[in-house]
Order: C-alpha cells, then sequence, then structure tokens
C-alpha cells in the first residue's frame, strides 16, 4: 500500500561485505570516534560549586519579606496554608505587643512559620495567594539534609535577612 | 644461594606484587576516569584532588560491607573460588623480566625474579588456571546466573586458549626460546640488521590474534559475556559481597596487567627502547628499561580500556564462531606463512 506520508523508506538488508565481516576496519572507525570525544571539553556541571543559570522564573526556596521599614509583611491569615495543595505550610498567629511595631507591620503576625521541604511542590500558589506580598519563591534549590526533620524549615531560615543593620 | 641473595629476591617479590596491587587499584580509578573522558564527562573528582584517593575509598567501603554467604551455597568452595582467582593472577608476574640486570657494588641483580626456561608455558599454565576461580565461584554460588556466568567463561577461555597457543607458537618458531628473559633479550634495541628488533614487527599478525585473546582471556568487553550484566545479573560474582567480589574485580585488573605486561615483552620489545646503545651507564640503561617497560604496559591498559568503551558485546554465538573458524584457521596461516618465510627469506 502506498504510505499516506510518502516518507516510508525501503531499507535493504545487504549481507556483509569482507570488510565489514572482518570487524577490524569498523572497530577501528568507532575506536577513532571514541578518541575523538576522549578530548572534547565535558558537559559537566559540577553542581555545589558551578551553579547552572536558572530562568528567570524559577521557583525555589521560600523567603519571608520585609516592608521597606524593615518590619515582616506576613500577617499570619493563613491564605498560603489554604491555598497550599501539598498542606506543607503550618503556622501560628500572635499578637503584636506594644512596642513591637518596628517587628511587624500587621497587628497580627506569625509567631510560627513551618513550611515542610519535603511536602512542598514548589507549584508557587503560596506566592500567589498572598494578599500582603510576604511570601516569594525566589531562593536557591533547598540544600541536601540526613534526617527529615531537618527539612521542616522555621522562620529561622525563611524570613528575610534585616534590612541594612 | 647466598642469605643477602635471598634477601634481594624477597624484596624483589615484595616490590612486584607491591607494584601489581597498585596498579589493579589505580586501574580502576584509570578505568572510570577514562570512561568518563570517552563520555564527554568529569568521572571521579570527590575524594583528593581529582579524586586521586577514590580506589582507597573503594577499599575501604569494599571491606567494611557486610559478608553474605547464601545459605544454599557451598560453603568452602564459596570461598576458595574468589582466593583462587586473586592467587593465579598474582603469580603471573614472576616470569616477566622488568628489566636488564642492575649491578650495585659489583652485585649483579636481575630485575626478573625466576628467568625459568619455560616462562611462556608457565604464563599459559598460570592463565589456565584462573578460569577455575570463575568456575568454583560460579558453581559454589547455587545461583543459574552465576552457573551460566561461569560456564561461558570457561568455555570462551578454553576457545581462545587455542588460538591463543597457536599464535605464540608462530613467535616461539621465530624467537627459537621459551624463557621470557632471553625473548626479551633478542629484541634488543629498535633496529637490528636492516630490520625492527620488536617481534611485533615479524609477527604482525600473530601479534593481533594475540591480543584479541587476550582481550577473550582476561573477560574483557568486548568478550565480557561472563559478567554480561544485561543478561545475567552479575555473572559468576553475582552472589558475592564484600571483600570477597572485592578480589573478583581487583584480579580482572590484575589479569589486565599481567597479560598488558607479556604482551609488552613478547612482541613489543620489553624493556628495549629505541637508542638505548647511546646511554653509556648500565645502571641508568636498566632504569630507564623497566621505565619504558611499563610506559608499555600503561599504554596496553589504556587499550583494554578504550576497546571497552567503544565496542558493543559479542553475542555468544559471534563470540564462538569468531574464536573457532576465523582466529584458529589465521593462527595455523600464520605458522604456515611464518614457516615458509623462515625457510626460504633466511
Amino acid at each position: 500500500m502506498e504510505s499516506l506520508s510518502n516518507k516510508k523508506k525501503q531499507l535493504e538488508v545487504k549481507p556483509l561485505n569482507f570488510w565489514e565481516r572482518a570487524y577490524l576496519p569498523t572497530i577501528a572507525k568507532g575506536l577513532s570516534i571514541t578518541m575523538s570525544h576522549f578530548f572534547k571539553k565535558p558537559v559537566t556541571i559540577k553542581y555545589p560549586e558551578e551553579k547552572r543559570e536558572f530562568s528567570e522564573n524559577f521557583r525555589g526556596m521560600h523567603s519571608l519579606k520585609r516592608d521597606e521599614d524593615g518590619r515582616e509583611r506576613c500577617t499570619a491569615c493563613g491564605l498560603c496554608a489554604l491555598s497550599c495543595p501539598a498542606e506543607a505550610i503550618t503556622m501560628q498567629a500572635a499578637e503584636r505587643q506594644k512596642g513591637e511595631e518596628n517587628l511587624y507591620r500587621e497587628e497580627k503576625y506569625a509567631a510560627v512559620y513551618e513550611i515542610n521541604m519535603l511536602r512542598c511542590i514548589f507549584c508557587g500558589l503560596c506566592e500567589e495567594a498572598c494578599p500582603k506580598e510576604a511570601i516569594y519563591l525566589d531562593g536557591d534549590i533547598i540544600p541536601s539534609d540526613y534526617l527529615r526533620k531537618d527539612f521542616i524549615y522555621g522562620k529561622d531560615k525563611l524570613v528575610e535577612a534585616p534590612l541594612n543593620q | 644461594m647466598e642469605t643477602i641473595d635471598l634477601l634481594i629476591k624477597i624484596a624483589l617479590i615484595v616490590i612486584i606484587f607491591a607494584i601489581s596491587l597498585v596498579v589493579a587499584m589505580y586501574s580502576t580509578y584509570a578505568e572510570r576516569k577514562i570512561a568518563a573522558f570517552f563520555q564527554d564527562r568529569v568521572g571521579p573528582n570527590r575524594a583528593g584532588p581529582w579524586g586521586i584517593l577514590q580506589p582507597l575509598a573503594d577499599g575501604g567501603k569494599m571491606f567494611l560491607k557486610e559478608e553474605i554467604i547464601p545459605t544454599n551455597a557451598t560453603g568452602f568452595l564459596f570461598i576458595v573460588g574468589p582466593s583462587l582467582a586473586i592467587l593465579t593472577a598474582c603469580i603471573g608476574s614472576a616470569v616477566i623480566p622488568w628489566g636488564q640486570n642492575l649491578e650495585i657494588g659489583g652485585r649483579v641483580i636481575p630485575l626478573q625474579v625466576t628467568d625459568i626456561n619455560v616462562g611462556i608455558l608457565y604464563i599459559f599454565g598460570v592463565v589456565s588456571l584462573g578460569v577455575y576461580g570463575i568456575m568454583i565461584g560460579g558453581w559454589a554460588s547455587n545461583n543459574k546466573y552465576s552457573l551460566l556466568g561461569a560456564i561461558r567463561a570457561a568455555s570462551q577461555n578454553i576457545s581462545y586458549e587455542i588460538s591463543m597457543g597457536l599464535s605464540i607458537i608462530a613467535l616461539l618458531m621465530v624467537t627459537g626460546t621459551l624463557s621470557l628473559g632471553e625473548i626479551a633479550k633478542q629484541q634488543h634495541g629498535f633496529w637490528a640488521d636492516g630490520y625492527f628488533s620488536w617481534n611485533v614487527f615479524k609477527q604482525p599478525l600473530g601479534f593481533l590474534l594475540f591480543i584479541v585473546c587476550a582481550f577473550a582471556e582476561t573477560n574483557r568487553s568486548p568478550f565480557d559475556l561472563p559478567e554480561c550484566e544485561t543478561e545475567l545479573v552479575g555473572g559468576y560474582h553475582t552472589e558475592y559481597s564484600s571483600m570477597k567480589l572485592g578480589f573478583y574485580l581487583f584480579a580482572e585488573y590484575i589479569n589486565m596487567f599481567i597479560s598488558s605486561a607479556v604482551m609488552a615483552t613478547l612482541y613489543f620489545g620489553g624493556y628495549n627502547f629505541p637508542f638505548m646503545d647511546m646511554i653509556h651507564s648500565p645502571n641508568l640503561v636498566a632504569i630507564l628499561g623497566v621505565v619504558a617497560l611499563f610506559a608499555k604496559i600503561f599504554l596496553f591498559i589504556f587499550f583494554f580500556m578504550w576497546v571497552r568503551w567503544t565496542i558493543p558485546r559479542f553475542r555468544y554465538d559471534q563470540l564462538m564462531d569468531l574464536g573457532w573458524k576465523t582466529l584458529i584457521p589465521l593462527a595455523i596461516a600464520n605458522i604456515v606463512l611464518t614457516g615458509i618465510f623462515m625457510t626460504f627469506f633466511k
């Protein structure tokens, strides 16, 4: 039958000629090909020392942002935890006391904010859900570790470093 | 024999033993590095600078692994297998002439453990014993994959030993001696009596046959059917763990080292190198000769690895076809041609 795409190619299986059956010329050809690769530059990126460039919308480790006065933006509304499809986020809210206005922007803040990095799927829905622009996945790849408990990141790892201090 | 001579011999044996172990150890590292370079990768580079300590780490790992002897395995033979493999791999180095005689303080020190007059036959005997290690190990594991691998190894080694022996016969017709020390001496320099003195130029076909058989005897790719991962899990060492596995892997690399040394001695002039007559200090010549021999050995080891990372494995019937229908007739033709040549042109 005619093939519709007209791309069908009839292959002819010829019996091997003497030199092909003698292996050696083809082996020499193969050896020369591998030798040409021997002197090529390796394509490896040696990961911890070298890093591949990420795309602009790469989603890595989360960071909890501060506002222009260096106060934590998060108000512990829980929308990020609610939007999280992997249920990786938990938090405990607390009320801002007198004299803490320079630490927290809103009257309520997250006393405990934990993300389980083993659960997180880095979808970025928390980022979209946040009304206060407090969480962004703009960090690096999560580093490896030995224990499961060390993958639950608290505020010590997530909150952005204080501004110019 | 004087005590001092005995001590020198013992020292020589220990040095050669240590060198073959170190070379085998670093062959594993070289294998991985070279494989990486052939595949545009970097290779092991974490343990020490450029990964130079990788073999030590591997060895340490092998020693610390749990030692498992399967319930249905034959306990005694299971241990004899790898021991025999490494034993036969190591004792081959005894007859190889590593260099010319050294002269220190009027005492002549031969750089060859023993120059027995049947050196080549000794090598052959040892190489044929090597298959017992594999066969016993495969049999004692009581596992079908191990047994299949062992049977493959045995039949492959037996088939290729024939053509290897035949290719050697043609060489013996040229050299007229079985002693490796004598053969190395005959290839003095590089150019003598209007022709190259190395045997590879007198026996090119014989060398080709020998190197193909050497690949098969050491179970290296493309003849690595005994441990064919894709079909037989791990071949004859499927059931082995810990240092017993390490011994099998180690034996393969020592075999490679020894067969490279044999090839260098028989065909590539051994410790001889071009223009060696221009150096007048005999001790310097001897030391440079050792260096030259090791350079040749390392080139052969590199060639072994180069081939391994280039050519796919033979199918079993192709292996047997090549051994029986191609190499043996070629080897016999080589003998006849050598005979005709020697009769009419000498």
